[in-house]
């Protein structure tokens, strides 16, 4: 066995026999990026001193908070038992809004290898991601990560794994990417078990999108895996889910960086340059064939992306509103699940109400705004899509609280999903606490070792979207995670609350909650605005409504006095100052009716935790 | 002078005036301000720019203090001179600290000679000094009226001992009626300073210090409310939490109680925090600062305005020393009012009067009514001199002042 192949084989022109497709399974933090790193070394890809840590995460966020959001695949030579074998490894996003994109990624692949931090275990991510590897028949290489670590315990976790995926604990291999110990067999074990792509090179070429990524200089990036046939650079290929057509510009392999080669064969897989502008025209799970010789079926699993968490985006200065539309446009050219609308607000000011496919990617787009754009942001409290009837039988989807009708209403439908959640088992009354208080239903538990558990929810995704993650984290001490999967909708017994300043309603703060809780929602809503708005010149009553009916009902009372008593020499510059700023600050206060309300009333009432300024004269 | 120095732009060392601030010169009054800047005990809650003897230390000695203003004094005449203000002689003095009745009388009679030779001293000019109520005896109030003292202002704060040992105030409450005798009896004119909303002060307390201030029959009453101002021993044990912060309306019900129990006793406001017997018993000297007078500022951190130049010396009694003598200005920064802050402060400093704020000479031009509108909707407003484009406040527009003067301007 030899660490580096000497002559790789060439791409366009390797026998899919010699070909072999992985991903790498992991939780965040479990070290897959360290791993693929010490891939890339021993194959000799990235010399060492090219390598800069955790080479495959290319955006600064990624790589800040140690989690891969967009794959990409990176071929890399192998020989094992003087054969030269060219391997795939394609890196998948490692969160639970990247489902299905995961799901794309897998379906790319041959084998998977799951990568478990030997000191903590498997995690629900893992294991819904592990499921749709089996789902896709994928073969499963287990692998214990990290064992170098002195609070590494391999053989319980190994056991852990055999009992998930069927083997024997002594299959689990036990490597660790920090030091490279286990790696170059690992690589071995993938060209032994993995199997290798089949598929039939002369039919009509279809190759299945598992990847689009937009760059700066050559637009949008599209990974492919060839399933049949063959594509050519300068063909005219075709899109068979949008219907278009475009020039093949350059056609290649990553290794990792883009190496134009003369085609891709069945089996392979690559990366396809258009000269296309928005990946919304390439899209994950779209299957690419040849325009003059096209396949009349297209793959099987395409899906368009579908926006499953809402909220208003608003810059806190407000000639920010074009600046934030040039950055949306920007980025949806690399994001083709972002969408969005203008919005105004009366509170906010104009803005844009944005669909996400979870939190995850709100936060992440939220931050690329402020630090690669630059802008200040508040966020309204995210929330899910409603459908709404009507008792006249009127369909109306509400994706927005504002939007909730008045009048006559037969039902309404919120989004369900089925959580899985993975803790220590001393943490199960703990966890399900959490999830009646969320009016979760519990549909099964299951021990994965004597001491740790696997609880399965079904749970609106509304109470997912509040401060779902952040509370199992906080009840259980950091140790459970969380997956969960859309599971369609349910009647519920919902209520849209408005928040009343002096009698007018402040449409940041209204929100859909379900009947049981809008009277609790109501309390802490004027309680924690009654702390942060400041005393105005007369009396502000704070109320939260459903409908006409008041909920509750909190006072600021007017203020009464305003003056600084004492007003000598050398105090009148300060005095002036002060007043000086006081005329600034009024300029950065929202009016809601005649009341005044400091921007930053907004974004602490918005936020989730509490900070409670003490109130200012 | 209160807080930390504001930002400004630099002083000139040889203290030289802008053309601008001669402007209009001959018709403003001039008065002289004189900071001594020592205490027997610092107080907790005071932020003034005053030392006690241990604070001080070597090179800064309050003997040779009265030395040093002097000099400042001929030096001050020297600016003005060269910069062509009208040469004017003073027609108030104000001796305030500190404790300027820690300084022997016969220094304090040595400042006051010392404006006398540098500027000239108006005929009936006031002349106050400030006093702490444990500091001074029948016979230093004698000696303060021989060396031209027309005025004393006691600091009495509160009647209630309680109140006074939260402000680490040491004289006996008992004692106010006996100095304010001694002072009268001497020709002195008699003001009381009075704080309100001291942390565990009740309304009843506070309405006890005003009754037992105007039993005294001043002159002349202050009521300010305490702020608790940042970096006094106070605000640490406020953020502590061993005392509550004012609340501000507890102030705003002590005020209309002040101004209550003080108009019955027969004086009459002129200032938002300031009440008289008769309009000649107003403080003079400090009606001048708010209507934009000229004022000299002698001694470490005082302030100084001439014709829209503000400026404010160096606050350590020893740097200030060192400057004097070596024949420099003092000043530590200054800034030169643009129109914009020129107007701000004709707003802010002259509506607190009840002579009020003619609308016109602050540049509020356009019908009253309109202008004045809003605060005259809210009562903020006397609506008689209203009509006639003057702003004079109410009860309840003094304690909102600020928010009148926000709602004028522009």
């Amino acid at each position: 066995m030899s660490p580096m192949a000497h002559t790789a084989p060439e791409p366009s022109a390797t026998a899919p026999e010699l070909i072999r497709n992985f991903s790498i399974i992991a939780h965040i933090d479990h070290g897959k990026s360290t791993l693929a790193d010490r891939m890339l070394q021993l194959t000799g890809v990235v010399e060492a001193r090219q390598m800069r840590a955790q080479y495959l995460d290319r955006m600064d966020i990624e790589r800040e908070r140690g989690i891969t959001i967009k794959s990409q695949a990176v071929r890399m030579p192998w020989e094992e038992d003087g054969v030269a074998y060219a391997l795939n490894m394609i890196d998948t996003p490692g969160h639970v809004d990247f489902t299905y994109e995961v799901s794309r990624s897998l379906a790319a692949c041959e084998g998977a290898v799951l990568l478990v931090d030997a000191a903590q275990g498997i995690e629900a991510q893992t294991l819904a991601n592990l499921y749709l590897a089996m789902e896709n028949d994928l073969t499963i290489i287990p692998v214990l990560n990290k064992i170098d670590l002195p609070a590494a315990q391999p053989e319980k976790y190994a056991e852990e794994l055999a009992k998930l995926i069927g083997c024997e604990p002594e299959d689990c291999l036990k490597v660790s990417g920090k030091t490279g110990v286990g790696v170059d067999a690992l690589l071995a074990q993938i060209v032994k078990q993995v199997p290798a792509p089949v598929g039939d090179p002369d039919a009509p070429a279809r190759a299945m999108i598992f990847d689009s990524v937009y760059d700066t200089y050559r637009g949008v990036v599209t990974y492919v895996r060839v399933i049949d046939g063959m594509l050519h650079p300068r063909e005219r290929i075709a899109l068979m889910s949008t219907k278009t057509t475009h020039e093949l510009l350059e056609i290649g392999v990553s290794s990792p960086e883009p190496m134009p080669t003369k085609g891709l064969g069945v089996g392979e897989v690559g990366y396809l340059i258009t000269g296309v502008k928005d990946v919304r025209q390439s899209k994950v799970g779209d299957t690419v064939t040849n325009n003059a010789k096209p396949a009349k079926e297209a793959l099987e699993g395409y899906r368009e992306p579908l926006p499953m968490v809402f909220s208003g985006l608003f810059p806190i200065d407000g000639s920010d509103y074009g600046p934030l539309r040039e950055a949306l446009d920007k980025l949806k050219l690399s994001d083709a699940a972002l969408v969005y609308e203008p919005e105004s607000s009366v509170a906010l000011g104009f803005g844009f109400r944005c669909g996400f496919l979870g939190l995850l990617h709100l936060e992440i787009v939220r931050e690329r705004l402020e630090r690669e754009f630059g802008l200040d942001l508040i966020s309204t409290a995210p929330n899910v899509i409603y459908e709404v009837t009507m008792e006249d039988g009127t369909e109306i989807t509400v994706t927005n609280p504002s939007e909730f009708p008045g009048g006559k209403i037969s039902e309404v439908r919120e989004p369900i999903v089925r959580a899985t959640m993975l803790a220590p088992s001393e943490y199960i009354g703990s966890i399900m606490e959490l999830c009646q208080e969320r009016r979760g239903s519990l549909r099964g538990m299951d021990y994965l070792s004597e001491d740790r558990v696997e609880m399965r929810y079904t749970l609106p995704l509304a109470e997912i979207v509040f401060d779902f993650f952040d509370q199992l984290k906080s009840r259980t001490k950091g140790y459970a995670s969380l997956d969960y999967d859309t599971d369609g909708e349910q009647v519920a017994k919902l209520v849209k609350v408005d928040i009343l300043l002096q009698g007018e309603a402040v449409d940041a703060f209204s929100t859909i909650v379900h009947a049981d809780k809008a009277y609790s929602y109501g309390v802490m809503m004027t309680g924690k605005l009654r702390k942060l708005i400041p005393r105005q010149q007369f009396e502000v009553p704070i109320q939260a409504a459903i409908g006409a009916r008041i909920i509750a009902r909190e006072n600021i009372s007017a203020i009464r006095k305003d003056v600084l008593a004492k007003c000598y020499g050398g105090d009148i510059s300060r005095k002036r100052k002060l007043l000086e700023k006081q005329k600034e600050g009024k300029k950065r206060m929202k009016m809601v009716g005649r009341v005044e309300v400091p921007q930053e009333a907004f974004i602490a009432a918005l936020s989730s935790d509490t900070p409670t300024g003490e109130r200012k004269k | 002078m209160a807080g930390p120095p504001p930002d400004g732009e630099p002083a000139p060392l040889d203290g030289s005036l802008p053309a601008s601030a001669a402007r209009g010169s001959a018709e403003r009054a001039f008065g002289v301000y004189l900071h001594v800047p020592f205490c027997a005990v610092r107080c907790g809650y005071c932020d003034f720019n005053t030392y006690t003897a241990k604070e001080l230390g070597g090179g800064a000695s309050q003997a040779a203090y009265a030395g040093t203003a002097v000099q400042e004094l001929s030096f001050a005449a020297g600016v003005l001179d060269r910069a062509g203000v009208a040469s004017r002689r003073v027609s108030t003095v104000f001796i305030g600290g500190g404790t300027p009745t820690l300084l022997p009388a016969g220094d304090l009679a040595l400042l006051i000679a010392g404006v006398r030779d540098s500027f000239g001293l108006v005929d009936g000019a006031e002349v106050t000094v400030e006093a702490n109520p444990d500091s001074v005896t029948p016979d230093s109030l004698a000696a303060l009226a021989t060396a031209g003292v027309t005025r004393v202002s006691f600091g009495m704060q509160s009647q209630v001992r309680h109140v006074l040992a939260v402000l680490d105030r040491t004289h006996d409450p008992k004692r106010i009626p006996d100095v304010v005798r001694w002072a009268r009896d001497v020709g002195l004119s008699v003001s009381l300073d009075l704080i309100y909303g001291t942390p565990g002060e009740s309304l009843d307390d506070w309405r006890a210090s005003l009754e037992a201030a105007l039993a005294c029959e001043p002159d002349h009453l202050s009521a300010y409310a305490l702020v608790v101002e940042d970096g006094t021993r106070l605000a640490a044990r406020v953020r502590r939490g061993e005392v509550k912060a004012p609340d501000d309306d507890d102030e705003a019900d002590k005020y209309e109680l002040a101004d209550e129990l003080i108009s019955a006793a027969g004086l009459t406001w002129y200032e938002v925090s300031n009440w008289a017997r008769t309009p000649a018993d107003a403080c003079q000297h400090n009606l001048a600062y708010w209507r934009g007078d000229d004022w000299w500022g002698v001694g470490p951190g005082a302030h100084s305005h001439v014709g829209g130049v503000r400026w404010w010396n160096v606050r350590h009694p020893s740097t200030y020393a060192a400057r004097v003598e070596a024949g420099q200005s003092p000043a530590q920064g200054r800034e030169v009012l643009d129109a914009d802050a020129r107007q701000l402060e004709e707003v802010l400093l002259r509506s607190r009067l009840r002579e009020g704020l003619p609308l016109k000479d602050a540049g509020l031009h356009g019908e009253p009514g309109i202008v004045l509108g809003e605060v005259l909707a809210r009562g903020l407003v006397e609506p008689e001199p209203a009509e006639r484009g003057t702003v004079v406040l109410t009860r309840q527009g003094r304690l909102l002042a600020d928010a009148v003067v926000r709602a004028l301007l522009p």
